[in-house]
């Protein structure tokens, strides 16, 4: 039986989904919406079993799941950490999941782990090593791997290239997919004082495999320019929403995740989201 | 050779550091401020995780005392790896070693509990034995039994009452604290860890099978005082034996 | 104690453990029913902390721990000092164990 859930499980379907929360257990079994899959990080479960494992196990025969990875540090310095690297193939081996993303950023320096999605500038050398990091991940893991958008809130003085001219470069060299985060676009061009349309008219939306959709906070920098901050606590606003419309007539339909992180609301708010996002899908072409 | 994210990893962790060269904000001016976002974002993300890691110490001490001292902590004990259901393994020893807290002796094992219980609540599932098959087995062949002890069980020694102090600070109903040396075994029924006071001598008990000492062998260890009732109830309902490998008949 | 007298005490043990056993009926839930939050909702607070990929706008105060005093719950936990006015000493081996070995 699990097997023939796997292979009808084998991608994400062009609906919404949500980031779980072990609080909206019950929830998702019992009234779903319009929630289609559900998307877990990674790093959550690589226990050894108990209840996380366990509501894993028995969700994925319910939902397509997608593997979403915070931790790999894939821009890092230095090599990838071989023992992170294991426990992830052995989640997505035993797991299948029809999706598997993670960021372009760093977060792992020699012993350190910063939990934190670190900048990078966007250079040939960066290049390089996020290209080898991807093609290593991907053969180890035997699937390919979805990059995610930054958001990002400095520039790099040596940046030599613009972020979509690097992501389509790092598809074209590793054959890996693109995770589109709408909001981080968005986040990022105001932080950037660039125009999140451009962005979007330019980016490769062949290889997207997934959108994400998510809120942020708002502050100001040392001069009083907007500062907005990428903090998945709060609904996604109106500017994202157009974003994300723009996104699919661009793109067509595609898996859309609804990320709510800190301050996580009560399963109606967040399934809600999902309606909302349900609503724009069902206006472009599957 | 120089490192870039060395350099930026260094300055993220120290606050009175300057922003590393090369980061500017859309107009070429320095990054100021933006870069502090990234180290709110390690900062707040990392004492945010310990205080979800160590519920009971916060408490103990209190949020504003709690957070100040995790911003320490951070920054002397980053995490190892990104698997932060882990992370604050090095607490129970920088607690001994901090010394505002140096009057809360019991601190350092409340540390050592909270994160038993994390590695209890995420270790390996295990099928309990029937109790049936205990129940069944002649006395003389039990004694030369060796018992299989299930991942998630932790045994704790303290000298102070660390389970009391975890209930009262969990419960609201929990009795007084009364000054006690405590044993305690995290048993996981099903998928729930919970620490159980053990008597005198089931300690030694439970650590002697733990090592595959047999039943017999393990009785003696616990010595005078030693209720065996009571240790095997808490093994049973607790779903702690996994296996029960017959031995030769003593 | 004779060798009799020691199996005898076993047996019953055994036995009054299986009584304490069986009005427990902790043996009896639903297997999916565990996979929820259950026990009052207060149990997955040993699940610890997870990762995020999001950012915060909390700002990260540096509170100075050193000139802080522990001001919690611990302030109401009295515990008596050792005979000479100094702290119990707390224990200074890991005494955590790991089981099996």
């Amino acid at each position: 039986m699990l097997d023939g859930n796997r292979r009808k499980f084998d991608h994400l379907p062009n609906r919404p989904g949500v980031g779980y929360k072990p609080q909206h257990y019950s929830d998702i079994l019992e009234n779903p919406g319009a929630v289609e899959w559900l998307e877990i990080h990674a790093e959550n479960y690589m226990g050894d079993g108990g209840r996380p494992i366990a509501q894993l196990r028995y969700l994925a025969e319910q939902f397509p799941i997608s593997v979403h990875g915070v931790g790999l540090s894939i821009g890092g310095e230095r090599a990838l950490d071989a023992d992170h690297l294991a426990r992830l193939k052995h989640l997505l081996s035993w797991l299948n999941p029809a999706s598997f993303s993670e960021h372009l950023a760093w977060s792992t320096h020699g012993n350190h782990f910063l939990n934190d999605l670190l900048p990078l500038p966007y250079t040939d050398a960066t290049l390089t090593r996020v290209a080898d990091h991807i093609s290593q991940v991907q053969e180890v893991v035997g699937r390919q791997l979805l990059l995610e958008n930054p958001s990002t809130y400095l520039a790099f003085d040596a940046s030599e290239m613009d972020e979509v001219e690097f992501l389509r470069e790092v598809v074209a060299r590793t054959g890996c997919g693109l995770l589109l985060d709408v909001n981080n676009v968005f986040v990022s061009a105001t932080n950037q004082k660039t125009d999140p349309i451009t962005y979007l008219n330019d980016f490769p939306m062949d290889a997207v495999g997934e959108l994400h959709l998510g809120g942020h906070d708002k502050d100001t920098d040392d001069h009083g320019a907007p500062l907005l901050i990428d903090s998945h606590g709060c609904e996604v606003v109106d500017p994202v929403w157009a974003l994300y419309a723009h996104t699919l007539d661009l793109a067509g339909a595609r898996p859309t995740l609804i990320e709510w992180d800190t301050d996580v609301p009560d399963w109606a708010t967040l399934a809600a989201q999902a309606g909302r996002a349900d609503a724009l899908l069902a206006k472009v072409a599957q | 050779m120089s490192s870039e994210q060395g350099d930026f990893i260094t300055a993220l962790l120290d606050p009175d550091l300057t922003v590393p060269a090369g980061l500017s904000d859309p107009d070429g001016r320095p990054a100021g401020r933006r870069f502090s976002v990234y180290r709110n974002n390690v900062a707040v993300s990392l004492t945010e995780a310990l205080k979800a890691a160590f519920p009971v110490i916060c408490k103990l001490v209190g949020d504003e005392f709690f957070e100040a001292m995790a911003g320490v902590y951070l920054r002397a004990h980053p995490p190892k790896t990104p698997v932060l259901m882990f992370y604050g393994v090095d607490m129970p020893e920088f607690l001994a070693g901090f010394e505002p807290v140096a009057h809360l002796g019991y601190l350092p094992d409340i540390a050592r509990l909270e994160f038993a219980l994390r590695q209890s609540y995420h270790a390996a599932d295990a099928t309990p034995i029937d109790p049936e098959v205990l129940q069944n087995l002649p006395t003389d062949q039990l004694m030369g039994s060796t018992l299989q002890l299930a991942h998630s069980a932790r045994l704790l020694q303290s000298e102070w009452p660390i389970c009391a102090l975890w209930l009262a600070n969990t419960n609201d109903d929990a009795p007084k604290v009364q000054m006690q040396a405590q044993d305690v075994l995290i048993t996981r029924p099903e998928f729930d860890p919970q620490p159980m006071l053990l008597g005198t001598g089931a300690a030694a008990f439970v650590e002697a099978l733990g090592k595959g000492r047999n039943f017999g062998d393990a009785l003696k260890t616990a010595g005078k005082g030693f209720d065996l009732s009571a240790a095997l109830a808490i093994l049973l309902t607790g779903g702690v034996i996994t296996k029960i490998s017959k031995g030769a008949d003593t | 104690m004779s060798y009799q007298v020691k199996t005898l005490a076993v047996a019953g043990a055994v036995a009054a453990a299986m009584t304490a056993y069986a009005t427990t009926g902790v043996h009896a839930q639903a297997k999916e029913k565990c996979f929820g939050v259950s026990l009052a909702g207060k149990n997955d607070c040993a699940a610890g902390p997870g990762t995020t990929c999001a950012g915060t706008s909390k700002v990260d105060y540096q509170g100075n721990a050193w000139t802080l005093v522990p001001a919690g719950s611990c302030a109401s936990t009295d515990l008596p000092k050792m005979a000479d006015g100094t702290a119990r000493m707390g224990s200074l081996e890991a005494l955590e164990r790991d089981i099996p070995a």
